[in-house]
């Protein structure tokens, strides 16, 4: 078996919530005997490891802390307890966008996202005609970003990602965005990381790309893990898990995430 | 499955096990020079952006202070005290003055006008801080040139002391403006009062150093407790910058020195690069406590 590639040990993440800001709000707040605050756990005591190579589809309801993990793998966030550890470059998504500077054009922010992933001028010269053949934003690249549609705006952060040469690659949401033939080069192309050998986390509330993109599936539930294992088990988990209401809620959720996408990938 | 993990090639990393992003604070800022150039050509290009006279602002802000300063304080209240050269006098100190207060300022601003990057991507969040202290620097230039101009047409007579005084001034406002800028960025996320209470500062700033009055105004006020005055670090950078550019424009420099300059500057001076360095690793530490909640708190 491969090395361990992601290993998160008994992690928690809180946010706090704030009700009020200024004194005079926290001030009429004590008064009244309301909250100040309250914390939340976005995630609680998870754990799991992800060895190099696997391609890990990662599943639950909005709100559920997905984001919010992928956040704490990517080192944007640091978990509050707990150890997350990765082997090698991540690259990718998280929230549908990647982190751009709305004031700079599409040629510039290639660059300034390249080097936040540690790629020297050089490296990302190397790289920069795949980002943007990929892209395919024409005359767009020049003008700023914060003038792109969300579209346009995705797309660049993909392309940006999956011509990073990561170790781990994150997807979260990639293809929320985008029309129909971006999704499916999408598909494509972190079909074609994940034969690389590396290593792929991706989020999706797609049933069918999940299916078709991983060998193992995490379930989250309001920041618990709740379903470690098997594609195919952990779909029918999601889909099965509660008969109420809800549970059929989320199964017509996962259809018709999976119509739009399924039919044409 | 149709895939299994074993039918797949597996990538072998020769990398360690290790937290993502691990952060050496101002130390990987220095690592990841190139980024940093990006972000301070990025801060270069936008600070004055959608604005018409664009980077022009960077001259008129300090030039039109100077003419208030010089009208107002200089001519009609008479805070020049019948000194020699008091405009060049005036505009030193204002060049260092500037120089820190567009550190101050735009280093409080940087991290909450940056949120897009710090929300999505891992990177030492130092950087922005910094950043705008690079590009304060880089503003510092063209008006550091004028004043060399003036001094070279006003008849300056340079002396060993004045690159070491440059150099030393020019580290106490670097060390000191990074390290209020670390703190600030950061306390200003989590409340964004932060912002206003830089204004305070700055203003303050301005009538505390010795810029359009005298040292010797000062040394006439407190005697033998005007070493109070001295412990303001930007005051000490002030005043080597008037070692440095002003006592060689007046007619007598060693009289100049003599009347309108603490006796111990160079000890003050040092003393002074020192705490801002303390104070640097004291705002590190600060920063690398506290800056975990930093994404969230960006709303």
């Amino acid at each position: 078996m491969s090395a361990d590639s992601i290993v998160v040990d008994g992690v928690t993440k809180n946010f706090t919530l704030r009700y009020h800001r200024s004194i005079k709000d926290i001030t009429v707040a004590k008064i009244k005997g309301q909250a100040v605050s309250n914390t939340f756990k976005a995630l609680d005591d998870i754990s799991f490891t992800i060895k190099q190579g696997e391609s890990v589809g990662l599943m639950g309801l909005n709100g559920s802390g997905k984001s919010t993990l992928l956040k704490l793998i990517s080192g944007v966030m640091r978990p509050d307890q707990g150890v997350v550890k990765t082997r090698g470059q991540i690259a990718g998504l998280i929230a549908t966008g990647a982190g751009f500077h709305p004031q700079l054009s599409g040629r510039e922010n290639i660059f300034l996202n390249a080097a936040i992933y540690g790629l020297s001028e050089d490296e990302t010269a190397a790289i920069y005609d795949d980002v943007v053949r990929f892209a395919e934003l024409g005359d767009h690249l020049n003008s700023p970003v914060g003038n792109y549609s969300s579209g346009q705006y995705s797309r660049l952060g993909f392309s940006v990602a999956v011509h990073i040469d990561s170790d781990i690659f994150l997807a979260d949401e990639v293809l929320a965005v985008g029309d129909k033939p971006f999704k499916k080069k999408c598909m494509e192309k972190m079909e074609e990381i994940r034969d690389s050998g590396r290593t792929v986390v991706y989020v999706s509330h797609a049933a069918g790309s999940v299916k078709r993109m991983c060998d193992r599936v995490i379930c989250l539930e309001k920041g618990r893990l709740v379903f470690d294992g098997d594609v195919d088990e952990g779909i029918e988990y999601l889909h099965y898990g509660e008969d109420d209401a809800k549970g059929s809620a989320k199964l017509k959720q996962l259809e018709a995430a999976d119509s739009a996408l399924g039919a044409e990938v | 499955m149709a895939t299994g993990v074993e039918e797949r090639p597996v990538r072998i990393v020769d990398a360690p096990l290790a937290p993502p992003a691990e952060n050496l604070g101002l130390l990987s800022v220095f690592k990841r020079r190139y980024l940093l150039k990006l972000l301070v050509q990025r801060e270069i290009s936008g600070r004055y952006s959608n604005s018409m006279l664009g980077v022009f602002w960077s001259y008129i802000n300090p030039l039109t202070q100077f003419l208030v300063y010089w009208l107002f304080m200089g001519k009609i209240m008479g805070a020049d005290h019948g000194m020699d050269n008091y405009p060049v006098h005036l505009f030193a100190g204002l060049v260092i003055v500037h120089f820190f207060t567009e550190t101050f300022g735009a280093g409080t601003r940087s991290l909450l006008g940056n949120k897009g990057l710090l929300k999505k991507m891992a990177m030492p969040k130092e950087m922005f801080p910094v950043a705008s202290m690079l590009v304060s620097l880089y503003h510092l230039v063209p008006a550091a040139l004028i004043l060399l101009v003036v001094c070279v047409f006003s008849g300056w007579q340079p002396s060993w002391e004045t690159i070491p005084s440059l150099l030393l001034a020019l580290g106490i406002v670097m060390a000191l403006g990074t390290a209020l800028a670390l703190i600030f960025s950061l306390a200003n996320v989590f409340f964004r009062d932060f912002g206003s209470v830089v204004n305070i500062v700055t203003n303050y700033i301005r009538f505390g150093v010795p810029m359009m009055y005298p040292f010797s105004m000062i040394q006439d006020a407190l005697g033998d407790k005007s070493w109070i005055y001295l412990l303001n670090p930007i005051a000490d950078a002030v005043l080597l910058f008037q070692q440095a550019f002003w006592v060689g424009v007046t007619p007598n420099p060693e009289a100049t020195a003599t009347k309108h300059l603490p006796e111990n500057l160079w000890v003050f001076g040092l003393v002074a690069f020192g705490a801002s360095l303390v104070i640097l690793v004291i705002a590190q530490l600060i920063f690398s406590k506290h800056e975990n909640k930093i994404p969230e708190r960006l709303t």
